[in-house]
């Protein structure tokens, strides 16, 4: 098997075993890349010169024995959104192109303290906004499945990175999807962790209250290593907590929720019969299935983009041509500074927000829109209190459809909203969903299932999705 | 609501954006039709029922408060724009 198609676990055990050197793997990854990454645009920045000077730190002390973590020498591809030291971080923007923080994420620490190595930084929807990684500012990123087709958002590349065979493992963000979404239509798997499971220090803020970092492989039990690394109370982060850990409830005694809001209109029927069949195998294995009802969701999308919105506007009026990022040359004014860099800096989509939330947050809108959307939320949080009194797990479709064609949602925004539908909702409640591949429709783009659980049950996920994949 | 030119001006400048005529005139379009959407929220009956801000029932975790290295003032002013004796320089805002 080549070096670039073994799963994260499976490289690192040849590694621990001397069977293979650090060396290497990154030749091969890096080989890869030259020879793939012109068509997909995955990466926005290679970090070679980094990955080998850290390859030959690790490499003796992983010769001598004395590393034990079960990831050490592997390397990993980051969104760039998430800080590291002196590396650039853009958030796919004009707006921090050349930004290089002078500090790491606390969940990039956690990597290199585990021994892991930064490949590059993958390319993204702007500023985390959107749902195609069409935004970015360096141009789209294509779906290796078929390039003719978008690899989902926000955490496209990095999704794309994983089904290239580009990176093993790697980091990406949720915010109300761009974990799942793009892991469903690249045929990856990824998790979407408890809100305050996985420290949020130095992940560039889109909207606070529901951004997360989680992992993103090509199967659960890489996932399940690289969360084990991320997650755990962080001083830095006040709304991150020590992780309960939870033990897995065994598949044989598993209750899975249906939610028939899940299964409905718009679903297209090739999604809806691969996450039946997925039904169909845990049943197989002991499972029972629970029929339910979530009835807010008819209202999760405006929920979702309002409390966003109004967040991002918050979050990105940090970026004033001043302290760091694009600053206008031509500006004479201070109020100048602020509104050209801006206007200069921000893409469409990421003002069309910013402008979306000081709608719902100014006075006259402020109750009707913005405090609506805080009850709504709630109402969102009760639904999956009272689904999760009567199923241990929620079972459904990540997306409505596979991969839309490239182009086919720039042109209406509320369009690609609306793609967000099923989910939006774990974010809201603050829940953590694990998506993985189930299947492909009749043109061979893979299908996506996620997992949805109890707060800090991600464990309960992960024994499922390995339940799961064992099938295939 | 209905969105006209006037409320994507306020918006401009509320975001410190400033728009071309063609965005302006495209984003009045988008805008009138993701409000429109989201003016489904009015249908739902919220009487009674507290916002929520956040996900889980948190309470701020604080630390030992004890002395740790901050980021160096240089490292910090590295991405300045324009800097001046260790400060941010920003245009003369007071006459």
């Amino acid at each position: 098997m080549p070096i670039t198609s073994l799963p994260a676990l499976a490289l690192a055990q040849k590694l621990h075993a001397g069977e293979l050197k650090i060396t290497e793997v990154l030749d091969a990854y890096y080989a890869a890349m030259d020879a793939l990454d012109g068509q997909f645009n995955c990466y926005v920045l290679r970090t070679c010169e980094h990955a080998y000077a850290r390859a030959a730190l690790i490499q003796p002390r992983l010769d001598a024995g004395e590393i034990r973590s079960p990831l050490a020498g592997v390397p990993v591809a980051v969104k760039d959104l998430i800080c590291t030291e002196g590396i650039e971080t853009t958030c796919a923007s004009n707006m921090l192109r050349g930004f290089k923080p002078p500090y790491s994420a606390t969940a990039a620490e956690r990597l290199w303290a585990a021994d892991m190595i930064l490949l590059g930084k993958t390319n993204m929807d702007e500023f985390a906004m959107g749902s195609t990684t069409e935004t970015s500012a360096f141009g789209a990123t294509k779906n290796p499945r078929n390039p003719a087709h978008v690899p989902g958002g926000s955490s496209g590349g990095s999704a794309a990175a994983l089904a290239a065979a580009l990176a093993p493992v790697a980091l990406g963000s949720d915010t109300g999807g761009s974990i799942r979404q793009p892991a469903s239509y690249c045929g990856v798997t990824g998790l979407k962790p408890t809100y305050g499971a996985v420290s949020r220090y130095g992940l560039i803020a889109y909207a606070s209250s529901l951004d997360q970092i989680g992992p993103m492989g090509r199967n659960a039990a890489d996932c399940a290593a690289l969360f084990e690394i991320l997650k755990g109370a962080d001083p830095r982060d006040s709304t991150c907590v020590a992780h309960p850990n939870t033990p897995a409830t065994p598949v044989g005694q598993l209750r899975v929720g249906l939610p028939a809001e899940y299964f409905g209109e718009g679903l297209h029927p090739a999604v809806a019969a691969a996450v039946l069949a997925a039904k169909d195998a845990l049943v197989a294995q002991g499972a029972t299935v629970v029929e339910l009802h979530l009835p807010m969701a008819e209202y999760a999308i405006p929920t979702y983009y309002v409390v966003a919105c109004a967040e991002a506007c918050s979050n990105l009026s940090r970026y004033d041509g001043i302290k760091y990022g694009h600053s206008a040359a031509q500006a004479e004014s201070l109020r100048d500074t602020y509104i050209l860099s801006r206007s200069e800096g921000f893409g469409m989509e990421v003002k069309r927000r910013i402008m979306l939330g000081n709608f719902v947050l100014s006075s006259g809108y402020f109750d009707a829109y913005y405090k609506k959307a805080l009850q709504a939320k709630s109402l969102i949080q009760r639904d999956f209190r009272c689904a999760f009194e009567g199923c241990d797990v929620i079972l459904g479709p990540v997306a409505p459809t596979t991969a839309p064609r490239l182009g086919e949602s720039l042109s209406d925004p509320l369009k690609m909203y609306l793609s967000d539908i099923y989910t939006v909702m774990v974010n809201l409640a603050g829940l953590p969903a694990l998506a993985l591949p189930c299947g492909a429709d009749s043109a061979g783009l893979p299908v996506g299932l996620q997992l949805i659980g109890r707060p800090f049950e991600e464990a309960t996920l992960f024994a499922a999705a390995a339940a799961l994949e064992n099938l295939n | 609501m209905t969105i006209d030119r006037d409320l994507v001006l306020y918006l401009e400048a509320l975001a410190r954006v400033r728009l071309t005529d063609a965005e302006r005139a495209a984003c009045e379009g988008d805008l009138q039709s993701i409000i429109s959407y989201f003016d489904q929220l009015n249908a739902l009956n919220t009487q009674g029922v507290e916002p929520m801000s956040h996900a889980l029932p948190l309470v701020n975790i604080l630390r030992e408060d004890v002395v740790a290295p901050s980021i160096a003032t240089e490292a910090l002013l590295a991405n300045a724009p324009r800097e001046k004796d260790g400060c941010f320089l920003v245009q003369r805002t007071v006459e």
